[in-house]
């Protein structure tokens, strides 16, 4: 090691003799000090510290509610109700740990449409997209095992309803679903497991999200305008500035965050998951949680039998599809041009999709049979969930490739340099390294 | 492997890629053989089996009356069907069923239906064991989840439910007593 680079204004012996042992302190010198980054971050390149910082939350709140909690079916209602009542702070760690998954998702649905927008997948970052595609699943799995653990009406039906889903694959549908209860319903064996592995699968989180960030720290950051930097006047080191910058972002955030935990914990909550399970009653209706919804309508909008294959096994194959589909976006979007910026046609069905993806969540949250609006007969719930579930595939199997092969992008600036400081120093950069596109 | 590495060229197949090949095949397989143990313990539990049978006293159960019991933690619906209900059930084309079956097929006494009351599309309780809640379209069992029917014979009739309420395995152990599983 004898290019090892010493960080700068750090040098205590004690410092030098850990980084020469276990160069910690060398690498988060290079990957956060100095790490060269793009200068012209917006500020929807903040969540992915929003991200983080969400994440150790839920571990650290989940945690201390561990500590508490009974994953019995007997207790595990009151031992809940005894966190809200009379653990002390219990309200706090819940209505942290409960609204911290909603704010979780919201901030990794802002991440993942900044990425469709400036084509943040696209070579070479193929990889980087797909660890955090992984990611997501890992989450949607996490969110829904600890929906169960308060086992409140929708935890157990919600449990039941989605878990069933399998029984739709044929053969081995219905053992797989007795595998998955470890029983004949949903019952103590299920809250159990589901509580033991609601406590491991966000540390598998913490894994990828490494790999996610590693992969990141190869390839480089994307960047609004989505071509890469030419030279050092291109970028600015990560620490101060985007330090800087995140916190400021991520302070903004924690403020939103604490006025729903303190001014209305139960905004994203339904009041039916207040009423102890009842495996002899099924509620009236059975809704998951806000961030499952758009998926909740794409599973429900396939009524209909196609060949061979059911309507319920359809139905699943769509839900799960509509995530599968996200894995092969960098080989469906045939366009060389990253950033919406520089495609004009792209940048409108980008917005067409984020409407869509609101549409199905709203359909999502309706009886299927439920009038859109009183005093139109046509026009129900249903019907706009094959419209929004027909788009959605629709933008990603047919639209992507086809953009990327007729539409007629806009002309790319030389450098990230040239748009911020009015073209003075391009040149230089255009000489650094060659022009190249994504 | 010193012998491996001075080794200046290996050829395409040799007899060491066998050794490595049939190596990892037998470490694969060992592997996942080694993986059953781990998922069949999350399959039911000796004890969760052993709840397989429930023993029912049907003699407060009046005509036109339905009960609730347990079994395997799911509820078995029971109802000492009408003549009228029963007529009806039993005239019923099987062109009309998406799941076709006769009544006589379901029951072993008419005036005694025993299904088990779990909607065969998700899983709820479908509503309609008490007379005041919605039966359905066919007066049998309405599935408030997504909105499947049932008729008086626990048939599917209409909705996403693929099929017919499931008969449980029972007998009549007396005229009184009903042995579930
Ligand atoms: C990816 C990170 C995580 C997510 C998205 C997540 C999500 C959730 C959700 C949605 C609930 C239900 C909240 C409610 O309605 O009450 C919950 C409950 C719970 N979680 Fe987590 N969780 C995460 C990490 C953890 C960790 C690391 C632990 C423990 C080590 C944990 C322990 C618990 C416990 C004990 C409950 C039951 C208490 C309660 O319902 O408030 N969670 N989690
Ligand atoms: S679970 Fe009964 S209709 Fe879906």
């Amino acid at each position: 090691m004898s290019a090892h680079t010493q960080p700068s204004g750090t040098g205590s012996g004690l410092v030098k003799w850990i980084d020469s042992r276990l160069p910690v302190f060398t690498y988060l010198q290079k990957e956060y000090g100095e790490f060269p980054a793009p200068r012209n971050f917006n500020y929807w390149w903040n969540f992915g510290a929003i991200l983080s910082f969400m994440l150790v939350l839920m571990i650290f709140t989940g945690i201390f509610l561990a500590m508490q909690y009974t994953p019995h079916v007997d207790f595990a209602f009151d031992s809940v109700e005894r966190i809200m009542r009379d653990v002390n702070y219990g309200w706090l760690l819940r209505y942290m740990h409960a609204n911290g998954a909603s704010f979780f998702f919201i901030a990794v649905y802002i991440h993942i449409f900044r990425g469709l927008y400036y084509g943040s997948y696209k070579n070479p970052r193929e990889l980087l997209w797909i660890f955090g595609v992984v990611i997501l699943v890992l989450m949607m799995a996490t969110a829904f095992m600890g929906y169960v653990l308060p086992w409140g009406q929708l935890s157990l039906w919600g449990a039941t309803v989605i878990t069933s889903l399998f029984s739709a694959i044929p053969l081995v549908g219905d053992s797989i679903v007795t595998w998955l209860w470890g029983g004949f319903a949903v019952d103590n064996s299920t809250l159990n497991r589901f509580f033991s592995l609601h406590f491991l699968l966000p540390f598998v989180i913490v894994g990828v999200v490494a790999l996610h960030v590693i992969a990141l720290h190869v390839t480089g950051s994307n960047n609004p305008l989505g071509i890469d930097p030419k030279g050092p006047q291109d970028t600015i080191p990560f620490h101060p500035y985007y330090t800087a910058k995140d916190s400021f972002g991520l302070a903004i955030w924690i403020t939103l965050f604490a006025a729903v935990v303190f001014f209305a914990p139960n905004f994203f909550g339904e009041p039916e998951n207040y009423v102890r399970a009842n495996p002899l009653v099924t509620p009236a209706e059975i809704v998951p949680e806000w961030y499952f919804l758009p998926f909740f309508a794409i599973l429900r909008a396939v009524n209909f039998d196609v060949l061979f294959i059911d309507a319920k096994l359809g139905g699943v194959i769509a839900m799960f599809g509509s995530i599968l589909v996200l894995f092969v976006v960098p080989w469906l979007d045939r366009s060389k041009v990253r950033s919406a910026r520089f495609r004009p046609v792209y940048k409108w069905f980008f917005w067409i999709l984020v409407l869509d993806c609101l549409l199905l969540g709203f359909v999502g949250g309706h009886p299927p049979d439920e009038k859109v609006f009183e005093g139109i007969e046509g026009l129900k719930f249903i019907n706009l969930g094959h419209l929004g579930t027909a788009w959605y595939f629709f933008h990603f199997l047919v639209l992507l490739p086809l953009l990327g092969m007729f539409e007629k992008t806009r002309p790319l600036p030389t450098s990230i340099a040239e748009p911020v400081l009015g073209g003075g120093q391009s040149a230089a950069g255009a000489a650094a390294k060659p022009m190249e596109k994504a | 492997m010193t012998d491996h590495a001075s080794e200046p060229d290996e050829k395409p197949e040799s007899r060491r890629d066998f050794l490595y090949l049939t190596t990892g095949l037998f470490a694969g397989a060992g592997a996942a053989l080694a993986l059953w143990p781990f998922i069949h313990s999350m399959n039911p539990s000796a004890d969760v089996l052993a709840l397989s049978t429930t023993e029912v006293d049907i003699s407060p159960v009046e005509v036109g009356q339905s009960i609730t019991v347990i079994w395997q933690k799911k509820p078995v619906f029971i109802r000492r069907r009408t003549p009228e209900e029963i007529q009806i059930a039993e005239a019923e084309p099987l062109d009309d069923l998406p799941d076709p079956q006769t009544d006589t097929d379901r029951v072993i006494k008419p005036e005694w239906l025993v299904v088990v009351g779990v909607c065969t599309h998700l899983g709820c309780i479908p509503l309609g064991q008490k007379s005041t809640e919605p039966r359905g379209e066919w007066n049998g069992w309405f599935c408030p989840c997504h909105g499947s029917h049932y008729d008086t014979s626990g048939r599917i009739r209409k909705g996403p439910a693929p099929d017919n309420l499931l008969v449980p395995e029972y007998k009549f152990v007396d005229d009184t007593t009903l042995l579930i599983g």
